[in-house]
């Protein structure tokens, strides 16, 4: 287990350089860089400006910007952003709260009904429920999520007027009841791809289960047939889901940035592509940094809690 | 004979001697496939008395499978699997039942409790997530009413009893940490936690080793004398049927061929099937326990979902007569005492060839 452990975290440490370094050249090589932002303000001088480029540090080459960033942020110095000069890690503590609350509010979401489709599916195989789910999952899995994003709020919110257009709270109102009616909107939009793709997978693995001897052996013992179901069946069912949530990971990352743009929701996801659009370096590096932790540790997660879960790869004793 | 068995049997929904647990009649098991209506089992009759051994005996594919499914109802539901018949079961309660008529909840209580099943494959029998205890007492908490700690003490002394040292420490195991000898024994624990009147083993000792399956034919048998259950033994290795079993029920094509007690059935087999299959095992009093595989006998056993007409057995039989053993399927005649047999020669054929 501990050189699973070490050999896990050093594959980690390698890709988070990858990622670290394309990200850090798609980044500084994208046309327009900071002091175009501040050129644009007008009332700069080019004196002005290159006097900027060196307190940055953005006059030196691209290699040598880089293995500085590198080294400070091996230091744990994050950087501040150019915007308000505020520490990049506060920059992000002030918005990962927003997004880990959609994040997970989505997933429990997505895992409850998904769950409840996929193992009713796979009990009633070809039936009306069965097709239905299947065309429903398809058609979720085909939507994009802006798209659908936009559609919620022009019914629920301007049409209906149900539910807030946006944001995470009511200016001036802090209630619990205020802030979960805002993350009712962005929490259904971010989950409805989930929704399919644990539905598709619960299915899937219930079909292999129910078929499975043990599922007989339960049977021959007269239990009635909903333990059967929940106790025998869903049971092991679960298992492959573990890793399943765990893949899916960046796929519900990158929804959650749509998500939050369409609903100006204040998360992480919204702060990228603002920091994007005032090329606000260090804030975008440390996010691209952060998330590829998360993800990293997301799936590191995700094997622990298999190897709980499965009493067969002996996280347990004899 | 006796004056409560008289009035016994009027109370009962049809008859059922005194001391028979289980009374097959005319049993058809039918699937419905993409390919058509697939006749797995027909005509099966057959009756077992308390304490008596039944073997089932027959090529793969031959039906005993899904004889013994049907009898507890586990095989597919309706419209993908049709059971027809009489499968009468006197329960532990004292009650005879007819199982194909039973409602679903009705059944499950019967399944465990008054009949109980053992697999072949004790390596994918038991629940890989769960505690070889807790699946042991789950019978004797849903049957018996216990509570979980009473029935975790009921599985350790039913471990005990089925020779499995240090039976408290096991109750914690899971499946993967025991042996394929060792898992078998907590399927047959697991089976006769309620006492039932009937236990069924579908080929229990196939996958196992040699010596292993010595051991377990070994405990069957000493389970069976105290319980006095009845047991259909379910298998393909004749040199097993010569040693546990009283009856014998020779299986082909989801017909029975030939139903004889242990010796007549070894001594002067009727049916060509028999025969080959006698044949095919190594001499009987040299055989081992082992593995022997039936193949020996030419061909193949017929494709269930198109059976040849008249006897199943002529396309591969040395004796086949033209004209005559494929112009109708051939009744299950008495030929002895106890014996019978489906084959319109058997009469020629006990004269002199073997
Ligand atoms: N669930 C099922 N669906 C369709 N056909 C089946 C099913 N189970 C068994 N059969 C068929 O029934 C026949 C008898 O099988 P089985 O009883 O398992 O034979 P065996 O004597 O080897 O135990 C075979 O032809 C098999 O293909
Ligand atoms: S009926 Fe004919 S073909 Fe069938 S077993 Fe008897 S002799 Fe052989
Ligand atoms: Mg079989």
């Amino acid at each position: 287990m501990g050189g699973y452990v070490a050999r896990r975290v050093l594959q980690a440490a390698g890709l988070l350089l990858i990622v670290s370094m394309i990200g850090f050249a798609i980044l500084h090589l994208a046309p327009g860089g900071p002091l175009s932002q501040f050129a644009a303000g007008g009332d700069m001088t080019q004196e002005d400006l290159d006097r900027l480029a060196r307190q940055l540090g953005l006059d030196r080459p691209l290699p040598v910007q880089y293995l500085d960033w590198l080294w400070r942020m091996l230091r744990g110095d994050w950087g501040a952003s150019f915007r308000d000069q505020q520490p990049v890690l506060a920059v992000i503590g002030s918005h990962v709260g927003a997004t880990l609350e959609l994040m997970l509010s989505s997933t429990l979401l997505a895992m409850i009904i998904g769950a409840w489709v996929g193992i009713l599916g796979a009990v009633r195989r070809h039936s009306l429920f069965d097709a239905l789910a299947t065309v429903g999952a398809m058609v979720a899995l085909s939507i994009p999520t802006f798209w659908f994003g936009l559609v919620v709020i022009y019914v629920f919110s301007v049409g209906l007027g149900w539910l807030p257009a946006g944001n995470r709270t009511t200016i001036g109102n802090e209630s619990f009841l205020d802030q979960l009616h805002h993350l009712i909107g962005p929490c259904i939009v971010l989950a409805l791809v989930s929704t399919a793709v644990w539905s598709r997978y619960m299915r899937s693995s219930m079909l292999d289960v129910i078929h499975q001897d043990y599922i007989r052996t339960a049977r021959s013992k007269g239990i009635p047939e909903r333990r059967i179901l929940i106790h025998h069946a869903v049971r092991n069912a679960l298992l492959p889901m573990i890793t399943i949530t765990g893949l899916h990971l960046p796929t519900l990352l990158s929804g959650a940035l749509v998500t939050e743009t369409v609903f100006t929701w204040p998360g992480m996801g919204r702060l990228f592509l603002d920091s994007i659009s005032y090329r606000d370096y260090p804030v975008v590096m440390g996010i691209l940094m952060f998330t590829a932790v998360l993800v990293l540790l997301g799936s590191l997660l995700a094997d622990l809690l298999y190897h709980v879960a499965d009493p067969r790869l002996g996280a347990h004793g004899a | 004979m006796m004056p409560e068995a008289v009035t016994d049997r009027g109370a009962l929904p049809a008859a059922l001697a005194e001391d028979e647990i289980l009374a097959v009649r005319d049993l058809s098991i039918a699937f419905q496939t993409p390919a058509g209506r697939l006749a797995a089992v027909q005509d099966v009759s057959f009756t077992l008395r308390r304490g008596e051994t039944l073997a089932l005996v027959g090529e793969s594919g031959s039906g005993k499978s899904v004889t013994s499914l049907g009898i507890l109802r586990l095989t597919p539901r309706a419209p993908f699997c049709r059971i027809t018949g009489q499968v009468l079961l006197r329960g532990r309660d004292g009650r005879v039942r007819d199982l194909v008529a039973l409602p679903e909840e009705a059944m499950r209580e019967v399944r465990g409790r008054d009949a109980a099943m053992v697999f072949q494959e004790p390596m994918t029998s038991l629940n890989p997530v769960h505690r070889v205890g807790e699946q042991v007492a789950e019978a004797i908490r849903f049957h018996e009413g216990l509570g979980r700690r009473a029935a975790l003490t009921k599985a350790a002394e039913l471990l005990e009893l089925v020779g499995i040292p240090d039976p408290r420490r096991r109750l914690a195991s899971y499946p993967h940490e025991l042996s394929g000898g060792m898992r078998q024994r907590v399927m047959i624990a697991m089976a006769l936690s309620c006492e039932p009147q009937l236990l069924i083993a579908d080929e229990p000792t196939t996958a196992l080793d040699v010596t292993i399956q010595a051991q377990i034919l070994d405990l069957l048998r000493r389970l069976q004398e105290r319980t006095r259950m009845a047991v259909i033994f379910i298998t393909h290795n004749l040199g097993v049927v010569a040693e546990i079993a009283d009856r014998v029920m020779v299986m082909y094509a989801g017909r029975v061929v030939e139903q004889a007690p242990v010796r007549p059935l070894f001594g002067a087999p009727l049916m060509p099937y028999t025969r080959g299959l006698l044949r095919s095992v190594p001499r009987l009093d040299l055989a081992g326990l082992g593995r022997e595989k039936l193949a020996a006998i030419p061909g193949t056993v017929p494709d269930p979902l198109d059976p040849p007409p008249g006897c199943s057995f002529a396309p591969r039989c040395d004796h086949v007569e033209p004209g005559r053993c494929d112009a109708a399927l051939p009744g299950l005649d008495l030929a002895r005492p106890e014996h019978r047999v489906r084959c319109v020669r058997w009469a020629e054929l006990a004269g002199g060839v073997a």
